[in-house]
């Protein structure tokens, strides 16, 4: 996967030869620096340019807009940081929604309804992760035939209909409480909750660096005596516990559990992760810079549309940001391999 | 892996499509309901009840087997094929828009010998060539809720005239609003799809102005899509706080457009239109949700394409031209000069 495979994580990239290199360099491996740039060149630019951007409610509901698919993306970039990738976030979310849903739809306890749901997806997680690590197979193929059973069952499972769901437990993160005139949800709450959690433990756990060195040298890192199944193993399940925690917010945010909802999440997800700047190789990259990707498509939908420009120039300009963000990657990746 | 990111664009478009024309479903209606139907529909169901014509048998090709709408048509028509004494085969495209899944559901019929074909076409290139193969072969073929591009590309087509149905979500939200000055969003499906542009241009029909008026405060492709569509109603909400009307495709994209407008605590000044008549659409305009729908009939485009092809295979003449299957305007709250039903006649007569 890698052609640094022997070097350690934390080797300093070639001394540099002038103080300009040196910042380069230094730019290059705080990936967070590009995104966050593009982050804020985007606000200002609409906050300049339309009346309706910059104000305290629009934020909140870019945030609002952007919390199922940053929470799928954290798990997104959980197993990408294994040099793995799940295309089959957004279909177990769905089957997570469709469990809760149908179960109070049934006359079920809303708790154990959401319980199932977490239940469904955690196992979904898991069989991707076990796949990967008994079998030795491409995450790309696992998680690809997993997409397409996923969907199917979600879709007999819901005998291909859609399920309201009225009960507040299972809509608990669309609720909020309103701070000088600006609705907040606690969904919102939670998704910076749940970053935070997992950029303590990957940054400051030793689970967190196992991770990091799994990805980034899997060969050096089973020689140091990490166990390296376990833990990409652990990284999936930790992941369909997300896509459980992500269909409990769909439903907060849409109280209506669709077997047709979501179909471009998958993609969605790792376009967040990519322009937030981890790499698709593993072992580079930060939830942080996620949550950046995640909110830097919110914004350019949000601020394009009060421009009244096309929302596919959206689109244009999301492809736009992958390419170079994938560029960037690339470029970082030669200047330390040599 | 480098493969992801050359795939991922187009990939996403197309999955996108998907879920749009999934929604966006219902039919293209090509104007003129030319019912030059020879083969008296009257007549033909009483006579094919008792000369149980066991040895004919009928294709039906849906868009894909998951869309409520598709279903519908599925178990209406297993049930009428029963009822009739014909032997049904029932084959689908794996997603909205795939071509090679109704090409290859065609060639299948084809080889299989069925008598007529009902189908809900892609209007493509190759499903057009498919349906031209089978008519070479003396097959009757008649399209299903969303008209051929040419229309006479079949024997005659069973669907919605969406135009019409465009125009009465029109007139209704315009004679709510009486004589407040409009302030109209348009949350549309998917950019240049026949029923989409179809609906669209019968609303503006129907509210009276035309496109481009400056009363259009705001437009979004929303492809038919409730998570889509609260995100465009939201963010065309910060922009323009002030509307007072909202025309949808469908019902998702109306129930998005409510809970956006339900968030911004503005349900009281916005009258929301939408088309379809699934039962979930109509219980929402029970619960006040919005205020009316305009049902579509997919169990009369199925009844009707199957007995027009009994009849033919009967010895009739084949069927031919446009038939609009209907739409009525379900509401709760009746506006005079528009003819209506109430949310409890919608129940009994929705779908899905």
């Amino acid at each position: 996967m890698t052609t640094t495979a022997t070097d350690p994580p934390t080797t300093p990239p070639a001394p540099a030869d002038s103080a300009r290199r040196e910042a380069l360099g230094r730019a290059l491996r705080t990936p967070v620096l590009g995104p966050l740039a593009a982050l804020v060149v985007a606000v200002v630019i609409f906050s300049v340019t339309t009346d309706t951007f910059a104000t305290a409610g629009n934020a909140s509901l870019v945030l609002q807009q952007s919390i199922v698919i940053g929470t799928l993306a954290l798990g997104q970039t959980l197993i990408i940081l294994t040099a793995g990738i799940d295309l089959a976030n957004g279909a177990i979310a769905v089957l997570g929604t469709l469990v809760m849903a149908k179960h109070v739809v049934g006359g079920g306890d809303p708790l154990t309804a959401l319980l199932l749901g977490v239940v469904a997806t955690v196992v979904l997680g898991t069989v991707s992760g076990v796949l990967v690590t008994r079998l030795g197979l491409p995450p790309f193929i696992v998680t690809l035939g997993m997409l397409t059973v996923t969907f199917a069952l979600a879709r007999l499972y819901a005998e291909s209909r859609s399920y309201p769901v009225g009960d507040q437990l299972l809509r608990f993160w669309g609720q909020g409480t309103t701070v000088a005139g600006v609705r907040l949800t606690w969904g919102t709450f939670l998704l910076i909750g749940i970053f935070a959690v997992f950029w303590y433990a990957l940054s400051r756990t030793a689970w967190g660096r196992h991770v990091y060195a799994v990805g980034n040298a899997p060969e050096a890192a089973r020689l140091t005596g990490i166990k390296t199944r376990r833990t990409i193993l652990s990284v999936y399940v930790a992941a369909g516990a997300l896509y459980g925690l992500a269909a409990w917010q769909a439903l907060g945010r849409i109280p209506n559990a669709d077997p047709n909802a979501y179909q471009t999440a998958n993609l969605d997800s790792i376009t967040a992760v990519v322009i937030g700047g981890t790499s698709l190789f593993g072992g580079r990259g930060s939830v942080v810079g996620t949550l950046i990707g995640t909110l830097i498509v919110g914004v350019l939908r949000s601020g394009l549309t009060q421009a009244g420009i096309d929302n596919l120039y959206q689109d244009v300009a999301t492809g736009i940001l992958v390419i170079v963000a994938v560029s960037l990657d690339q470029a970082s990746r030669r200047r330390a391999a040599r | 892996m480098s493969s992801t990111w050359r795939t991922s664009t187009p990939a996403r478009r197309t999955i996108r499509r998907r879920t749009a024309a999934a929604a966006a479903i219902a039919a293209l209606a090509l104007g003129v309901s030319a019912c030059g139907d020879s083969g008296d529909d009257g007549d033909d169901p009483a006579g094919g009840e008792t000369s149980a014509a066991e040895d004919i048998s009928i294709g039906l090709i849906t868009k894909t087997e998951t869309n409520p709408f598709f279903v519908t048509m599925r178990e209406v028509a297993s049930e009428y094929a029963e009822e009739r004494g014909v032997e049904l085969t029932a084959l689908a495209g794996e997603f909205d828009g795939d071509n090679e899944g109704q090409v290859q559901a065609m060639e299948n019929l084809i080889a299989q010998g069925v008598d007529g074909i009902m189908v809900t076409p892609n209007n493509s290139t190759g499903v057009l060539g498919a349906i031209e193969q089978a008519r070479a072969q003396g097959i009757v073929v008649v399209a299903l809720d969303t008209a051929t591009d040419p229309e006479d590309a079949v024997d005659a087509t069973f669907a919605t005239d969406n135009l019409e149905a465009g125009r009465l979500q029109g007139a209704y939200v315009r004679a709510v609003l009486g004589d407040a000055e409009p302030r109209l969003i348009m949350l549309d499906g998917t950019a240049g799809g026949t029923v989409d542009t179809f609906r669209h241009d019968g609303f503006l029909e129907g509210f009276g102005i035309e496109e481009g008026d400056p009363a259009i405060v705001g437009m979004e492709n929303t492809q038919g899509d409730q998570n889509t569509a609260q995100t465009a109603m939201e963010n065309l909400l910060q922009r323009s706080p002030d509307v007072n009307a909202v025309y949808t495709i469908n019902e998702p994209a109306a129930r998005g457009a409510y809970a956006a407008i339900d968030a911004a605590g503005l349900t009281d000044q916005i009258t929301i239109g939408s088309i379809d008549g699934g039962c979930q659409g109509v219980q929402d305009v029970a619960d006040g949700r919005y205020a009316a729908t305009v049902m579509q009939f997919p169990a009369e485009m199925v009844r009707q394409g199957m007995d027009a092809i009994i009849e033919a295979a009967e010895g009739g003449d084949a069927p031919s031209g446009f038939v609009d299957t209907g739409s009525v305007v379900i509401t709760d709250e009746p506006v005079e000069g528009i003819e209506s039903q109430d949310t409890a006649w919608g129940l009994e007569n929705c779908w899905g």
